[in-house]
């Protein structure tokens, strides 16, 4: 029994001391991270757009006839979109392909006040096209059928192609969506942006990848105002030679050339004389963003694939700094909640709660400035809902110690060899359920889009927080404290009472069970 | 509370029980009637969508002193046609959700007009028809993604009985909170729905705490011949439950904080919807990992012949242990595990698993 009793205690101080290293260990690491923080310049944690303001649009591919949706097509998008934003010089703009493989959605995010001027430059796929006019009418699907009916069709038009163009609408608002990205290689019917007419094209004889130059510039004399000005390339000057050479003195309309862009007609100027000087412009009651837009969209190029607007957030910074406010309000009260709980109820013990929560958002806060610095890691509502959430969980792997602890003691056994005997079951039970939360943060990651990701990112790095937490700190905090008396001998307020664990009726069931 | 740690000896020890497992058929009804509600209530109420599943748009407006009338006056200026709802949020803010408009910037124009504010004070957030489908199937991809990789890994942890049994409950929550949403007319936004599957991975998790427990309490019971499987899980329940309501009641507080701070600060969005889900979820979730989780397990288990065989021997062993008068015990009648579970309702240290003493 001495014996006994002898290794128990070299034991119980191997385990204090190792206690005391642990922890002591946690502190210097803790430490080194924030001067590395520091010396980083890492000193405020990168907020998401939601909580400082800005704007954020979510792209989603289109699959349609001409293009298909490949990975390569998406990256490239991404490339594309991104000289477009940063064309903007709007400082920490971001663009990124979110999920996986061709399922991916392309999200924008510019902070300040850029309103809609970035919603039209991204969107658009930019496909230019320069097509002949064959017939021009008015937008209403009726009015036209009158006219073509009875004369006889002009050349490229087919019956199949006029009946398209009778039907077509152009009043209607689904029908100018544009963004089709329609082969260049056949005649098609299409609106104009505006909605005043409808045409039907020929094939396009130039294409936006003949265009090597694209800018903005005004008219000094007024008339035209803010137009873009193109500069073609060597084969897409032979070519728009070719085009205007053609179409110079055909009968109205066939003697326009439609520019379409993104499947919508800007204009369809009447082509006096052969153009051959490589340089076309483009007019269309422009403002000077909306020409500068387009010469910035026409100068990188078309995007691979048309896209449709998912989702598009605008905050102010008004509301940004209000949802701010709430959610570092809505922590404090869950800090706050969780704090005066842990105390009415393992009285003593509450201060392991609360030290191990407090080292948890030390160690959350640290990671939020490196994985800022590191990572581009951005803190969003849903992130910090997601950090306030995990409070709980992480607190639930302290409850599951402690009432392991408490049951071995029930058991008879000593707070000191319950520590030890009561965390070895507790840890198991922790791994499994902490791992099962990490499951469900992975895969919400990768099925998220958008804010709510940045939940999935904070309840995975809480979890695993968590996890080190108690294996480094609590567990070897609550040996050390196991060992001061008001612990081991279970003062009325420690949490270990025999009172507050109810083990004085140990005898008393065997007696009921005899009688 | 000090009398919550009393009773967390006395249900330690198996002096007071509750009997989970015994009265399974009174749980499943229960749940099996909340189900039908909720499927009914779904079928003919539907969810309540938010915009982001039903495309359309969002205009907010923080303004003093801004009415309901005035938003409504602005987008009706503004062209805006078809159905529209304006909502005062706050003391100060408005809100304004309309369907998929022509140009959005007409009515930002107008509305920026009517309450003399920026344009670009305006919060506003559009979603296109198809997101919502989008958003949809991402949603269904990772709810079924979960559950296969969580059966896996809790096979690989625990058992394959166990990981069924938990993944029946984790559908049930579902369910329910699915139910519940339809019945209140909820929002379900984006928010909702991740709200949703963190509870998945809640709601497991306190199962795999009682489960753990479970598995502990029924490690020798074959060898030691003097419990059944279903009275060694009983006890393992009774014996987590004080941690199960701790480790939710601790779970739920935070969830609270934010659902009061999002919903009486910032009125609805994020927050709001995300921990309005968590709530729901949380309550349903303890529920089943304790009435529904444990005991599917226990009658998975007893199918097996091992089980039945110590049934049998431990009704002939011990029908002394039954006659116990412990005040909250409630005795089986009738459950269909027959006689075998009748008479193992043992409970006192006596016949508890063994363990070591020192």
């Amino acid at each position: 029994m001495s014996a006994l009793n002898n290794s128990q205690s070299t034991k119980a101080a191997k385990t204090s001391a190792k206690s005391a290293k642990s922890i002591a260990i946690l502190a210097v690491v803790l430490i080194a991270f924030s001067a590395v923080a520091v010396i980083q310049g890492a000193t405020k944690i990168k907020l998401g757009l939601d909580l400082r303001g800005g704007t954020s649009v979510t792209l989603t591919p289109r699959a349609s006839e001409g293009s298909k949706v490949t990975t390569e097509a998406i990256d490239q998008a991404v490339a594309i979109i991104r000289q477009r934003v940063n064309s903007l010089g709007v400082a920490e703009s971001e663009v990124a392909a979110q999920g996986s493989g061709t399922n991916r959605q392309i999200v924008i995010s510019v902070p300040g006040q850029t309103g809609e001027k970035i919603v039209q430059l991204v969107g658009q796929t930019a496909e230019l096209r320069f097509r002949q006019v064959l017939v021009e009418g008015a937008p209403n699907a009726t009015s036209a059928s009158s006219d073509t009916k009875t004369a006889t069709l002009p050349t490229g038009v087919t019956p199949e192609l006029n009946a398209k163009y009778v039907a077509l609408d152009c009043t209607k608002l689904e029908n100018r969506k544009g963004g089709s990205t329609e082969s260049p290689d056949v005649a098609v019917v299409s609106c104009d942006r505006a909605g005043t007419t409808k045409y039907i094209l020929a094939p396009a004889k130039v294409v936006g990848s003949n265009v090597s130059k694209a800018s903005a510039a005004i008219d000094q004399q007024g008339a035209a105002g803010w137009y873009v000005l193109l500069a073609f390339n060597g084969e897409g000057t032979s070519k728009f030679g070719a085009l205007t050479t053609a179409v110079t003195g055909l009968a109205a309309p066939q003697n326009q050339v439609a520019i379409v862009l993104d499947g919508l007609v800007v204009s369809a100027p009447r082509i006096n004389e052969a153009i051959n000087g490589g340089s076309a412009q483009i007019t269309g009651n422009f403002s000077q963003e909306e020409a500068s837009n387009l010469a910035n969209v026409l100068k990188y190029g078309a995007l691979p694939l048309a896209f449709d607007q998912g989702e598009v957030l605008q905050v102010s910074p008004t509301l940004g700094a209000d949802q701010l406010h709430a959610g570092l309000l809505a922590g404090l009260l869950g800090f706050l909640l969780v704090f005066l709980y842990s105390f009415m109820y393992y009285k003593g013990l509450g201060i392991v709660t609360v030290a191990s929560l407090l080292i948890a958002a030390a160690i959350a806060y640290l990671s939020f400035l490196l994985l800022g610095e590191w990572i581009g890691f951005t803190l969003t509502l849903a992130g910090i809902a997601g950090a306030i959430v995990a409070v709980g969980i992480t607190a639930d792997s302290f409850v599951v110690f402690f009432e392991r602890l408490r049951d071995e003691v029930r058991e008879g056994r000593s707070l000191r060899s319950a520590v030890e005997t009561g965390w070895v079951k507790a840890r198991h039970t922790i791994i499994v359920a902490d791992t099962v939360s990490m499951i469900a943060a992975v895969l919400l990651y990768f099925f998220a889009v958008g804010g709510v990701r940045g939940f999935a990112f904070t309840l995975g790095l809480t979890t695993l927080i968590d996890l080190l937490v108690v294996f480094v700190f609590t567990h070897p905090l609550v040996a050390l404290l196991a060992r001061i008396s008001f612990f081991a001998n279970g003062h009325k307020y420690s949490g270990f009472s025999a009172k507050s664990l109810g083990v004085v009726i140990k005898t008393d069931g065997l007696e009921r069970l005899k009688g | 509370m000090s009398s919550l740690s009393g009773i967390g000896g006395r249900l330690y020890r198996g002096e007071t029980s509750i009997d989970f497992i015994g009265k399974r058929r009174r749980w499943y009804a229960f749940s099996g009637i909340l189900i039908i509600v909720s499927a009914i209530v779904l079928g003919t109420q539907g969810l309540h969508l938010g915009i982001e599943f039903k495309g359309g748009s969002e205009f907010s407006i923080t303004k003093a002193g801004s009415t309901v009338e005035e938003g409504r006056a602005a987008i009706a200026a503004a062209g805006v046609t078809g159905e529209s709802v304006v909502q005062k949020i706050g003391n100060d803010r408005l809100r304004i959700q309309t369907g998929a408009l022509a140009s959005f910037e007409t009515v930002k124009a107008s509305l920026a007009k009517t309450f003399g504010v920026n344009v670009d004070d305006i919060d506003t957030q559009i979603i296109g028809p198809s997101w919502g489908k989008e958003i949809t199937k991402k949603a269904l991809y990772g709810l079924i993604g979960f559950i296969l990789v969580v059966m896996l890994f809790l096979t690989v942890a625990f058992e394959s009985k166990m990981a069924l049994a938990a993944i029946v409950a984790t559908i049930h929550d579902v369910f329910i909170t699915v139910g519940i949403y339809a019945l209140v007319g909820f929002d379900v936004t984006p928010a909702t729905v991740i709200g949703f599957l963190t509870i998945l991975g809640y709601s497991l998790y306190d199962t795999v705490v009682v489960f753990d427990k479970v598995r502990e309490n029924t490690k020798s019971i074959t060898s030691t011949g003097k419990i059944t499987y279903s009275a060694a899980a009983n006890l393992a329940v009774n014996q987590t439950l004080v941690r199960s309501f701790n480790t939710s009641l601790i779970a739920l507080l935070p969830v609270a904080s934010i659902l009061f701070v999002g919903a009486g600060l910032l009125g609805a969005g994020t927050l709001k919807d995300l921990s309005l889900a968590l709530f729901v979820g949380l309550a349903t979730g303890t529920y089943s990992s304790i009435f529904i989780a444990t005991p599917i397990l226990a009658q998975l288990r007893e199918r097996e012949p091992a089980m039945r065989a110590l049934s049998k021997r431990v009704a002939q062993h011990a029908p002394g242990a039954v006659t116990l008068e412990a005040k909250s015990s409630m005795n089986v009648t009738g459950a269909d595990a027959g006689s075998s579970t009748k008479n193992a309702w043992a409970r006192g240290p006596r016949n508890q698993p063994k363990r070591k003493r020192r």
